[in-house]
């Protein structure tokens, strides 16, 4: 086995990645009951808003006949923004017991080191979101058909990869567990101000112009599609876009965040 | 100076103790206060349009309607942060040390329990606040927020006492931290978000039984319509099944603790 020294710099970055991403799930599988929270809090979101708001699809101007449907992929997301802002939590705590020091001090370019847990949050966001839609289609949700659970799966991965830069650059910038509400409470705010739990012209009218310029709106409306009705690329690509954005400004921040704390 | 006054010194003690801490510790703040308010928020903004539903009850708007449930979902978790700060505080030794000290082993538990109704009751001011703020009128008056603010601080000390109670058991600040789901459970499984009226089922029938929904709809009788005797007995007496819960939960898992050290 060649050793990461004589590796061109490509390969050993995605080494690093790797390793990083492995000891992300390691955790998960040593210590199963971390998982459960991230896991549990969005089904029981899930169930709560339909048992408790199931009633609004009453409402004149509900696009949907289940709110099954409607309400399934925000907890989807909304198991995303746990899982990344947990992936943060991770990270304060590895600051506080000395990790990231050791990573720091290693030859690993800063953005290698913050991509290993941003993936590690994208690839964990699949758990709750399966366990979720697993929990919402025998309760009356719609199958969204391959194309419309593949762009529900795309907006989780990316949507985990969005709150783990959130969480990541806020654990880096206060290097300390207890920023932890923050971060969950930012991914909160972005995901709920949004149309979680109405179609947009049934919002209040000061949360539908929150809505209107949320660019979550655009994810939650994409990974919505195919419960509601079919996929296409003109209710896709805004969301692609709006992650891009997202994923640019909270990754360089993360970034800079990470490069201040070698200083 | 006499027994009780000594007691009741060292029950304000822990009591103020309880709540500095929970104002130095975002981690346990939040969920008191920034949690509730954000899902206060989010839910008016974007379930506001259900007042226009057949069925839902006259009120002002649907800031108004919430009001009761924020203060009751900021309560449960005032409870539930209560009990991780004792199970951290048994994880660190400082309930051995409060064990040996010449106090009574009841005043350890009801310190905190007053620190959790303290948090209550400003969390309760808390949101009367945001509802005058943001329009919304308290249709029962001076009265009518009194007896709110005071059956949500009896509430937070009740359900404090089964925070306690498993903190003591457990010793474990993860197993306490661990009830936060059902936390989320019991309160969408009451009228905390929505008239149970218009609940989907099963959680309408559950809700019905639900002691919670007696107490949510206690609290927000005065704040949406004005106090009505037969709302608040129900409610009253719904505190009191919490707190003999919370009694005798709390006082075997004390034994229980004393026990095992």
């Amino acid at each position: 086995m060649e050793s990461a020294a004589t590796l061109p710099d490509w390969r050993a970055n995605l080494a690093t990645i790797a390793a990083l991403m492995s000891r992300a799930k390691n955790e998960l599988l040593r210590v199963p009951g971390a998982a459960i929270p991230g896991v549990l809090a969005p089904t029981i979101f899930f169930l709560g808003i339909n048992g408790v708001f199931g009633a609004l699809t009453h409402l004149t101007g509900f696009e949907t006949g289940t709110y099954e449907s409607f309400a399934v992929p925000v907890s989807m997301l909304q198991g995303a923004g746990f899982t990344g802002a947990a992936a943060g939590v991770n990270l304060a705590r590895d600051m506080e017991q000395g990790w990231v020091d050791r990573l720091l001090v290693s030859p690993a370019p800063r953005w290698v080191l913050l991509a290993g847990t941003v993936l590690a949050a994208s690839a964990r966001a699949l758990i709750p979101a399966t366990f979720v839609f697993a929990i919402a289609l025998p309760l009356g949700a719609s199958w969204p058909g391959i194309d419309g659970l593949l762009i529900a799966y795309l907006m989780v991965a990316s949507m985990a990869a969005v709150a783990a830069c959130w969480g990541s650059g806020l654990a880096l910038r206060f290097k300390t567990q207890s920023a932890a509400p923050l971060m969950q409470a930012g991914m909160m705010a972005v995901i709920f101000t949004t149309t979680a739990y109405a179609p947009l012209a049934l919002l209040q009218p000061w949360m539908r112009t929150v809505a209107e310029v949320n660019p979550v709106t655009q994810v939650v409306d994409a990974a919505r599609q195919g419960f509601l009705g079919s996929v296409s690329w003109a209710g896709t690509w805004p969301a692609l876009l709006a992650l891009l954005g997202l994923l640019t400004v909270l990754g360089a921040w993360a970034l800079r965040e990470m490069r201040r704390t070698a200083l | 100076m006499s027994d009780l006054a000594k007691n009741l010194r060292v029950v304000k003690a822990l009591g103020l103790r309880s709540v500095k801490q929970t104002f130095r510790r975002p981690q346990l703040m939040a969920p008191i206060l920034v949690f509730p308010t954000l899902l206060l928020a989010i839910q008016t903004g974007g379930a506001g349009g259900a007042v226009n539903l057949p069925g839902f009850p006259p009120v002002h708007s649907f800031l108004q309607f919430m009001l009761a449930g924020a203060m009751m979902q900021s309560l449960m978790l005032a409870g539930n942060s209560g009990g991780i700060a004792l199970a951290v505080d048994i994880e660190m030794g400082f309930t051995d040390r409060l064990f040996a000290a010449p106090i009574p082993r009841y005043t350890i538990v009801l310190g905190r329990l007053a620190g959790t109704a303290t948090l209550g009751l400003l969390s309760a001011l808390w949101f009367l606040v945001i509802g005058l703020a943001f329009g919304a009128p308290i249709e029962g008056g001076v009265l009518g927020a009194a007896i709110a603010v005071g059956l949500v601080t009896a509430t937070a000390m009740a359900v404090g006492g089964i925070g306690a109670a498993i903190a003591l058991r457990t010793g474990s600040a993860s197993v306490v931290q661990g009830l936060f789901p059902l936390v989320l459970v019991v309160l969408f499984l009451s009228s905390a978000f929505f008239p149970n009226a218009l609940m989907i089922q099963p959680a309408r029938e559950i809700a019905e039984y639900n002691p919670l929904s007696f107490v949510v709809e206690g609290v927000r009788g005065p704040i949406i319509s004005g106090v009505d005797a037969n709302e608040l007995l129900d409610a009253v007496l719904a505190i009191l099944g919490i707190v003999a819960l919370g009694l005798v939960l709390s006082a075997r898992a004390l034994r229980h603790r004393v026990r095992v050290g």
